[in-house]
């Protein structure tokens, strides 16, 4: 077990950021820990990094308490903090080595140029970090989160506010990087997870409310079924009635009607079938609508 | 904290505070000691260089101040304070490293005015007379001095994410600490406890170690200034997790 959270609970103040919230993460697994702005996201890997301890609770990375062993869960874990910070007047070789230095690491400048040809920042490895791009300012926030190594990398936010492109980059890099360590991430973005983790956390104010793989919980969000159905002409109010025995009728769009039935879905392709024959229609499309990660986050943070 | 303590001093070389620092020193004291009419050494008659040792700690005031302002205040301001305490370094690791790069810039700014030894050695008559053990001392005290003021101004920019404010509040008990309880010492309603008062400024043990006598109690009174304001500046540090 690589991450162990149990009970965890964390008080500012009077505010509980984080609340009795428990889950465990087997080692070479990519979760995504997903939630609304301050669902306590950011609180829970800050305890998870060590920068501060739980209101009560226990939390252990490959089975040591981040506050009894804290120095020694720190060497074992890559964090990239929210926002990225780095030291902006330092060049990007010194300041890989300045963090190499502080995990006391050996042949350093080996180290270095090897999270340089990783993270791709050949061209820019003797710039200052000030005057780099924000794509590449987050390829040094990720190498200086693993240039020690580490089993467990928490990554909060990685692609936050970076193209098109540079996300599918950063994507690329951490999932390559990811093979053969625990990653675990927060996002805001629905397709980063669907692509890159095997599992993901939904937490809404500091409870967390799905735990499981992507596709399995969005077959479970309900057991209703929606199609979009379109005939080839509109149909009269008497039929649309007609049509409601079948199910819930959503939307209404000209001659294309998206329909919500707790029926099988076979069962209600074949009665959608009989009834265009009775009514002498045609059917120019016939889709089942699959359920999105974004349904299933939009469901389970909206009570 | 080794690591640490390169990253500051190199931080401090390569963003010109250190250079700074080292030239408004050496510039200040030399115009004091060797220019100007009134404290001019080579007018004084007598073959010392005691007012190196009265002006200095009031330059460090604000010399110290400028360096030791940043150390924390940025850090924090950035979000790579977050970095920071989350790689394997113990918080004193972290205030220990901040606070021996800092001394080392001040070492740098001093050693230079050994020169100034040098100088008034080579002029005295007969030549070679000079108080070395007094000297000794006076470097010794002027060091434990920096070092005191380093921790105060360590404190202050821990308390603050301005810079600006950790520069001023640093000052302010610098002074304070350094020469307020001197006057304090001399008012009438405190008669009876102004020589308590006096001692628990930095003035009087700075005083007393220039005079060449290195004393186990002005020592102690130095070091244990130092250790309650890094154990203040730890105490800050750990606020985190409160």
């Amino acid at each position: 077990m690589s991450i162990r959270v149990e009970n965890l609970t964390k008080i500012y103040g009077s505010q509980k950021a984080v609340n009795d919230i428990s889950f465990e993460v087997n080692s070479g697994e990519i979760i995504g820990f997903l939630g609304p702005n301050g669902a306590g996201k950011t609180t829970t890997m800050k305890i998870l990094t060590c920068y501060i301890p739980p209101s009560s609770g226990k939390a252990s990375i490959n089975g040591m308490n981040v506050e009894e062993k804290s120095i020694e869960v720190r060497r074992q874990i890559g964090y990239l903090p929210e926002h990225n910070p780095l030291y902006m007047d330092m060049y990007v070789k010194e300041f890989l080595q300045f963090v190499a230095s502080t995990y006391q690491l050996s042949n350093i400048t080996q180290k270095v140029k090897e999270m340089i040809d990783i993270t791709g920042l050949g061209i820019e490895q003797n710039k200052k970090i000030s005057q780099l791009s924000k794509g590449y300012r987050q390829r040094v926030g990720l190498a200086q989160a693993m240039i020690h190594n580490p089993s467990v990398l928490i990554l909060d936010e990685p692609t936050s506010g970076l193209d098109p492109n540079q996300i599918v980059e950063i994507r690329n890099l951490i999932k390559t990087i990811g093979k053969d360590k625990t990653v675990m991430l927060s996002t805001h973005i629905m397709q980063e997870v669907e692509a890159m983790c095997n599992r993901v956390i939904i937490i809404n104010k500091g409870i967390i409310v799905a735990n499981g793989n992507p596709s399995e919980l969005k077959s479970h969000l309900n057991n209703r079924i929606q199609v979009s159905v379109t005939f080839s002409k509109s149909i009269p109010p008497t039929l649309v009635t007609e049509l409601q025995k079948l199910g819930d009728i959503m939307s209404e769009n000209g001659d294309t009607f998206v329909i919500e039935s707790a029926l099988e879905e076979n069962t209600l392709k074949e009665q959608l079938f009989q009834f265009a024959v009775q009514n002498q229609l045609f059917i120019h499309e016939l889709k089942l609508m699959e359920n999105t990660l974004e349904d299933l986050f939009k469901n389970v943070t909206n009570p | 904290m080794y690591s640490i303590f390169l990253k500051e001093v190199r931080s401090f070389l390569s963003s010109l505070i250190a250079i700074i620092v080292i030239v408004v020193f050496l510039i200040a004291n030399g115009l004091f000691l060797w220019v100007f009419k009134e404290t001019n050494i080579l007018d004084n008659g007598y073959a010392n260089i005691d007012p190196l040792f009265e002006l200095a700690p009031v330059i460090f005031i604000f010399l110290i101040s400028a360096i030791t302002m940043r150390s924390f205040s940025e850090e924090k301001k950035t979000g790579t304070f977050e970095t920071l305490t989350t790689k394997p370094i113990s918080d004193m690791g972290i205030i220990m490293g901040k606070f021996f790069a800092a001394l080392t810039i001040v070492v740098l700014a001093i050693l230079p005015t050994l020169l100034y030894y040098y100088t008034v050695h080579k002029l005295s008559v007969p030549v070679g007379n000079i108080d070395t053990g007094a000297l000794i001392g006076s470097y010794i005290g002027l060091l434990l001095l920096s070092a005191g003021y380093i921790s105060i101004g360590l404190f202050s920019s821990i308390i603050t994410d301005n810079q600006i404010v950790s520069f001023i509040l640093s000052m302010f008990l610098c002074f304070f600490i350094f020469t307020v309880f001197d006057f304090l010492g001399s008012f009438e309603w405190l008669k009876n406890n102004n020589f308590f008062v006096e001692w628990l400024g930095i003035n009087y043990h700075y005083k007393n170690i220039s005079r060449g006598v290195v004393d186990t109690r002005d020592i102690l009174y130095f070091v244990s200034l130092i250790v309650l304001f890094v154990w203040l500046t730890k105490i800050k540090l750990n606020s985190r997790k409160w």
